[in-house]
């Protein structure tokens, strides 16, 4: 079986499969993050103990959520070395210091503050507790400045030059052949804020933290809209509701915009990665936009197709005639895979509308005051969790896929950047452990997140002691009467 | 000074600062199946349930300033220790969903997995380190190219298996005089008795592998000879190691902790003394191997490095330090708790 020998295509799906499991958690944490500043600012401003207990709720799940992205996350920050070896000899000085800085900034900020958010909250005043909760969402989203700065570099370089191994400089674009060895080409940054602020990052950073966002509002509505539907812990949960569809719905409609100021730079920077996403094989005037389809590269068309004539010259040029650049532009080895891109794109981009029509609606009820009514809203509701989920992980798809074959788009092919010294044995074996530890723990959180959301806000919490001895041998296994205090529960279990 | 040597220096300092605060979190899970009962099992893991995420935090920052300061080291021991790694991503990984889980179900077996999970992991993450320590003292077969030649199992010969060990033996201890500082009662007190043994078992340790260092690999001490102040540091060493006890029987502990760290920082600062400039030495061609030199990125890049820590470590060193601060006495088991 030639997949078992194919180092590169092994490396591939190792990466694809680690870094899509690890986006489960992160997103979350930033859009979930941004929602609990709200709800614990709300708390200390009204003083209302409802929005404290839905903050401790919540709190409770993020820590869930939290420690699965530490955990899956270290392993990226390892498989550059581990498994593109070749890559980051390549891209040392300018992906690693965008990674140092990640850890530097961002990690040490929420993971720290993150002791006081989850365990804290007797031992620091209310005023203490919220700056804690603000810098663990500031740490989330800084995380995500770094990373996909370091990822923008890939799709677009910028403040570098080529060197090789003696310093002496290379030009560009300059096709790094893996057979004349002893040139081991390097980047070097030569502008640091160049680099930092290379064309794509701004807009894809945006981009990423709003889808974020989204994921976090529809979360807390999906849990809401089940608690309405269940007729408990009711005017939490309405009041829970508002809040993250008022943030999911100007997440939406926001994220259209900066969708369409990605894509403006993907036209620019990278015109194969745009011809695969919206399937344009010639380049021809009033270039269409499918609103879907099939791309079949053998005929080059795009079969099954909804077609709009000369939308993309439009979107991409601003009128309808100007020919956007299409495959034919590209050499066949440096052209995208074609199906991949097209059809995650275009999911995305489907789901976003989506999110933007089932907000606004949502909206227009809660101004009328109907929205809780509705059942079947409600329900949609509580289905519609897996939507940003699968938006996110399709965006990425998009982008990664889209970028290939080039792993530093123009610079350094793939193919060409993964670990000499790692055989596909190896590959193997890692992709195994991964795929049976990873299964474990997504079994065990979904196992987790479910039991909490069943258990649900703690409405009546205690205040005093034997109130606390109690839940405390409940959580301990401990039961009966006359069990309730900490030292009696001492014993032997 | 150079930056290639600022950076060396930095990265230690880095390493220093895992070593001691994941050093007393592995310690406690090595610990952790020595403690009976759900109470006791509970205090250790709550001894160190705030502070875990942030302590590895440090092993984080440390790859990814290996990864943008020394690019080739990065690539060629992480690529080169490539199962080595797996093992150690493994390890990790269960030690941070086993104190997430445990606590979290009444079930007996549930429990119990998850406490040989937390405890496994610890102790074999704790050897993992030592075994790359002790590879890179003796070096690696590493090509003209960079790359690493050798294989998963060449990894495991009987120096790097003795560092490992006694890596494990000092973590154990450092996290069993941590330990005590947390407890009180019986707990504390049987705690106690572990650091007595832990300290004895440590002491053997270091014994045995500084002699088995000397004899295998004596070129480590000639950066000892060349700049003989580094002697102060190894007296410095020996001297915070016997303060452990003596601080113990003076009833300090917490000065017990502090030597203990310092123990540990002297450690790795005469690990990095013993290899500088080398980062990763070629046992096929002393030419081949990889040095602070040239496995570097360029100047340009450590400088702004330099910037990136110099703005950001102070930051981190405060709120780290305030955030102890809140968790400070003995644990507490509330309703927030593991």
């Amino acid at each position: 079986m030639e997949i078992f020998s194919d180092t590169v295509l092994l490396a591939r799906i190792q990466f694809a499969f680690t870094v899509m499991f690890h986006y489960l958690y992160p997103p979350l944490s930033i859009g979930l993050g941004v929602l609990l500043v709200v709800m614990e600012g709300h708390f200390l401003k009204t003083k209302n103990p409802i929005y404290e207990t839905m903050t401790r709720f919540w709190v409770k799940i993020f820590a869930l959520n939290f420690s699965l992205g530490v955990a899956t996350g270290i392993v990226m920050e390892f498989q550059f070395g581990t498994n593109w070896a070749t890559y980051s000899r390549f891209v040392g000085d300018v992906f690693g210091s965008a990674l140092a800085a990640e850890g530097v900034f961002a990690f040490f900020l929420e993971s720290g503050f993150l002791a006081v958010l989850v365990f804290g909250w007797d031992r620091v005043s209310p005023k203490m507790h919220f700056f804690s909760t603000c810098m663990v969402s500031l740490g989330s989203m800084f995380s995500a400045v770094w990373i996909v700065v370091a990822n923008s570099w890939q799709q677009t370089p910028a403040g570098y030059h080529i060197v090789d191994k003696f310093g002496k400089i290379l030009p560009t674009p300059y096709e790094y052949d893996p057979f004349s060895s002893g040139v081991q080409p390097r980047a070097e940054i030569i502008d640091f804020w160049a680099m930092v602020f290379n064309p794509s990052s701004m807009a894809r950073l945006s981009h990423v933290l709003v889808g974020a966002f989204i994921l976090g509002a529809f979360f807390v509505m999906s849990i809401c809209a089940y608690y309405i539907i269940k007729g408990r812990h009711l005017e939490l949960a309405k009041r829970a509701f508002k809040i993250a569809l008022v943030f999911g719905m100007l997440s939406s409609v926001g994220q259209l915009l900066l969708g369409h100021w990605s894509a403006d730079i993907v036209a620019e920077h990278q015109p194969a990665k745009l011809a695969a996403f919206e399937g344009i094989f010639k380049t021809e005037e009033s270039t269409p936009a499918y609103l879907f389809g099939f791309p079949d590269a053998k005929s080059e068309t795009v079969r099954g197709g909804i077609a709009i004539p000369g939308m993309l010259s439009f979107l991409v040029h601003r009128d309808f005639k100007t020919p956007v650049t299409g495959l034919d532009k590209f050499e066949p080895r440096d052209r995208p895979p074609l199906m991949v891109p097209f059809q995650m794109y275009h999911l995305m981009v489907a789901l976003g509308m989506y999110f933007i029509g089932l907000t606004l609606f949502a909206c227009f009820l809660m101004f009328r005051g109907t929205l809780f009514e509705k059942t079947w809203l409600m329900k949609v509701f509580v289905i519609s969790v897996v939507f940003p989920y699968i938006a996110n992980q399709a965006g990425w798809i998009a982008a990664e896929v889209g970028r290939q074959p080039w792993i530093v788009y123009g610079l350094l092919r793939t193919s060409d950047g993964v670990s000499k010294a790692v055989g596909a044995h190896a590959i193997v074996a890692s992709l195994v452990i991964f795929t049976l530890i990873y299964l474990l723990l997504f079994v065990m959180f979904i196992y987790l997140l479910d039991k909490k959301i069943k258990h649900g806000p703690e409405e009546h919490h205690a205040t005093t002691p034997s109130q606390d001895a109690i839940n405390l041998a409940d959580v301990a296994g401990l039961r009966g009467p006359g069990q309730g205090r900490l030292a009696d529960a001492g014993e032997e279990t | 000074m150079d930056l290639n040597l600022i950076w060396f220096v930095l990265l230690g300092v880095l390493l220093i600062g895992y070593a001691i605060l994941d050093g007393f979190d592995l310690g406690v899970g090595a610990l952790h199946l020595f403690s009976k009962g759900d109470i006791e099992r509970r205090t250790l893991m709550n001894s160190i349930g705030p502070v875990w995420d942030g302590n590895e935090v440090w092993l984080v920052t440390a790859g990814g300033a290996l990864f943008a300061a020394f690019p080739h080291a990065y690539a060629t021991a992480f690529s080169g220790f490539y199962l080595a790694f797996m093992l150690l991503l493994a390890a990790l990984i269960f030690r941070a969903v086993a104190l997430e889980f445990r606590s979290k179900e009444p079930m007996l077996w549930w429990r119990k997995t998850w406490d040989i999970s937390f405890s496994v992991s610890s102790i074999v993450a704790s050897i993992l380190f030592g075994v790359a320590v002790g590879n890179l003292i003796v070096g690696m077969p590493l090509g003209e190219d960079m790359e690493f030649q050798g294989t998963f199992l060449g990894l495991l010969g009987p120096y790097p298996l003795v560092v490992g060990l006694f890596n494990l033996s000092l973590f154990t201890m450092h996290g069993a005089i941590y330990l005590y500082l947390k407890t009180e009662g019986d707990l504390q007190a049987k705690v106690k008795r572990w650091i007595y043994k832990a300290f004895a078992v440590f002491v053997v340790m270091y014994l045995v592998t500084t002699i088995y260092t000397l004899f295998r690999q004596p070129q480590m001490t000639r950066n000892f000879i060349e700049h003989p102040w580094v002697w102060i540091v190894v007296a410095l060493n020996a001297l915070a190691i016997a303060n452990i006890p003596r601080a113990l029987h003076l009833n300090l502990p917490f000065r017990a902790f502090v030597s203990s760290c310092c123990s540990m920082a002297a450690l790795i600062f005469l690990f990095g003394i013993g290899l500088f400039p080398t980062l990763i030495p070629s046992t096929l061609n002393p030419e081949w191997s990889l040095t602070i030199y040239n496995a570097a990125s360029s100047q340009k890049t450590l400088g702004i490095m330099l910037i990136i820590a110099v703005c950001g470590l102070p930051f981190v060193l405060a709120y780290t330090a305030a955030i102890y601060w809140v968790f400070r006495g003995k644990v507490k088991i509330d309703r927030f708790s593991y």
